[in-house]
């Protein structure tokens, strides 16, 4: 089966119990490609479970990513977003379930997994003592990217992130924005097939916010990466995501574009309300139940970011 | 339901470097994670040497108020009769290249708490790579400072060897300790899981296997309990290699370094196992 870019695309039933929605989605065409080929799924998801002792962190997640899309994972702290992307980009074995990256099995074939995926995690986590530079060179050493193209590769990936100039000053004196950018250009050294960005604007202010997505969407637009991404603002995921999954307590309780879940409420509905919705809550409404982690990364990341 | 994609899929050169089947940790890799890490803490030696000259500031003290003070006394009798400042030097070496490793489970604690061991896990790079290119780096590191005892010494007047080869083996020696040693660190941290506990711990076990070793004085004057324990402690092995490669003590080299290769082994596959505590 085989679509025309832009049409009406199968959606993924959100997963487990308490589903309110199961939509039939029409999806936005991701901007990038024209092929009409039937894909594998960049990432598939089946039953996915990961326990923290007794506290079901993730509980039966199903999910299916197709290449090219950016696909946003939204919800309350605890909800299981992180520790659902650490699962998928090997950190973590999943207790039950299987998940896949472009038909790898991230437990069985990790290095392969590794291969295709670019990872910025939620903490600003570039190397202070190193220069931006240097920073770049020491992912592309660890991707294996051949010593001869290795400079060439380092300084595309810096350039593509506005860094160029900045690029010998070490990372101690960046700005948060110019840290997160820079993890990005990190992240792209081996050209992945699939980005990971786990809350890749938290504790940026909104100009900084809006210089990281400007790269975001025009990387994607050049390369056609498909982009994973978690994050708490809502207005963030309805501009820039084709499709989303609501998580809460574990489970995806609804996945589908933007527009479609907004749709489901009303015509003037925001994705705030549709997230209240199925979340039965406000952003921060499930802290207590696990999240304390989570608040204590944020903080910590916002005090790294002054 | 049918999966169909929305569009192509994305023509871009994620390929490149692709290695199907790469997981093994073959030789090639762990020679290319080593090196990588190496440079890593050269990069960063370069960038800040401040560490560097406070680190010296101890083994400087030992060297001249204790080693000074008991090469007068006459209080330990040493091999061959050698000056207790010589005898002494290759202890200090071992000393301060051990408080440089033992420490070294708190940056991969800072590097788990500010997110870059996650994406250092993220990388095809078996975990054992990982901790072997650590554990290098960290030799690495000790060698820088253990250059500066041996300049420290030489201006106090020990006669070290001029061997470039008995150097460079000296030289290794120091590596595979601080090999050992930082993957103990990293094992403590793997099981601690914090930098207080981690310091804690770090501080109660380096001066114990300090003074059990042989660094301070021959095994032989020590009460039978203390050179049992001085057997099974790696330090001691580094030390009797670098007082027969430096100052040229009659020693056993061969099961000395067959000790630290062995203990440096056990060291990267414990830490290994460990380490994704860390990732959780």
């Amino acid at each position: 089966m085989s679509l025309e870019p832009g049409a009406a695309v199968t959606g993924q039933p959100a997963g487990g119990a308490g589903v309110t929605a199961q939509p039939t989605v029409t999806g936005q065409p991701p901007p990038a490609g024209t092929g009409l080929a039937v894909a594998e799924p960049a990432v598939s998801c089946a039953g996915v479970t990961y326990r923290f002792g007794d506290h079901v962190a993730v509980n039966l997640v199903d999910l299916t990513i197709q290449p090219g899309e950016t696909f946003g994972l939204l919800g309350p702290n605890g909800a299981g977003k992180t520790t659902t992307i650490r699962m998928l980009v090997t950190l973590l074995k999943p207790m039950a379930g299987r998940i896949s990256v472009f038909g790898a099995n991230t437990a069985t074939q990790p290095m392969r997994v590794r291969r295709m995926i670019g990872y910025v995690p939620q903490l600003l986590s570039a190397d202070g003592s190193l220069t931006g530079r240097e920073n770049v060179e020491l992912f592309a050493r660890l991707f294996d990217v051949p010593r001869g193209g290795r400079a060439q590769r380092v300084e595309e990936a810096l350039a593509a992130m506005g860094l160029t100039e900045p690029a010998g000053r070490l990372v101690k004196t960046y700005s948060g924005g110019m840290v997160r950018r820079l993890e990005l250009a990190q992240a792209l050294v081996n050209a992945p097939r699939l980005l990971v960005l786990d809350e890749p604007t938290v504790g940026l202010d909104p100009i900084a916010r809006s210089d990281v997505w400007e790269h975001i969407t025009r990387l994607r637009e050049r390369a056609g990466m498909t982009v994973l991404m978690t994050t708490h603002h809502m207005e963030e995921a309805d501009l820039y995501c084709d499709r989303v999954s609501l998580m809460h307590s574990g489970r995806v309780q609804a996945t589908d574009s933007p527009a479609n879940l907004k749709a489901l409420l009303g015509p003037v509905a925001s994705l705030d309300d549709v997230f209240r919705h199925f979340t039965g809550g406000t952003l921060d409404g499930d802290t207590a139940k696990g999240g304390i982690r989570d608040v204590r990364r944020a903080r910590r990341t916002a005090r790294r970011l002054g | 339901m049918t999966s169909v994609a929305p569009g192509a899929p994305p023509a871009v050169s994620a390929d490149q470097g692709w290695a199907p089947g790469s997981g093994r940790v073959g030789l090639r890799q762990l020679l290319s994670r080593m090196l990588t890490l190496c440079w890593v803490e050269l990069r960063k030696l370069r960038h800040d040497r401040t560490e560097l000259y406070t680190r010296a500031i101890q083994p400087a003290l030992w060297l001249l108020i204790f080693g000074e003070t008991f090469t007068r006394i006459h209080a330990i009798q040493t091999p061959n009769g050698i000056p207790y400042l010589a005898y002494l030097a290759p202890g200090i070496l071992a000393q301060s290249a051990l408080f440089v490793a033992i420490f070294y489970g708190i940056q991969i604690i800072w590097e788990r708490d500010a997110g870059v061991l996650a994406k250092l896990m993220v990388t095809p790079t078996p975990r054992s790579a990982l901790i072997t290119g650590k554990a290098f780096a960290a030799g690495l590191r000790s060698l820088v400072q253990g250059v500066v005892i041996v300049v420290l010494a030489a201006i106090l007047g020990v006669a070290m060897t001029g061997n470039p080869l008995k150097l460079l083996a000296a030289a290794c020696v120091v590596v595979l300790g601080s090999a050992f040693f930082s993957c103990l660190s990293m094992s403590i941290a793997g099981v601690a899981l914090s930098r207080d506990r981690l310091m804690g711990i770090g501080q109660a076990i380096t001066m114990p296997l300090f003074f059990s070793s042989n660094a301070l004085y021959p095994t032989r004057l020590m009460p039978g309990w203390l050179q049992a324990i001085s057997k099974v402690n790696p330090l001691s092995y580094e030390v009797d290699a670098l007082r027969g490669l430096l100052i040229g003590v009659p020693t056993n080299l061969g099961l000395d370094v067959s000790v630290l290769v062995a203990a440096a082994v056990a060291g990267v596959v414990v830490a290994s196992a460990l380490l994704p505590r860390l990732a959780k």
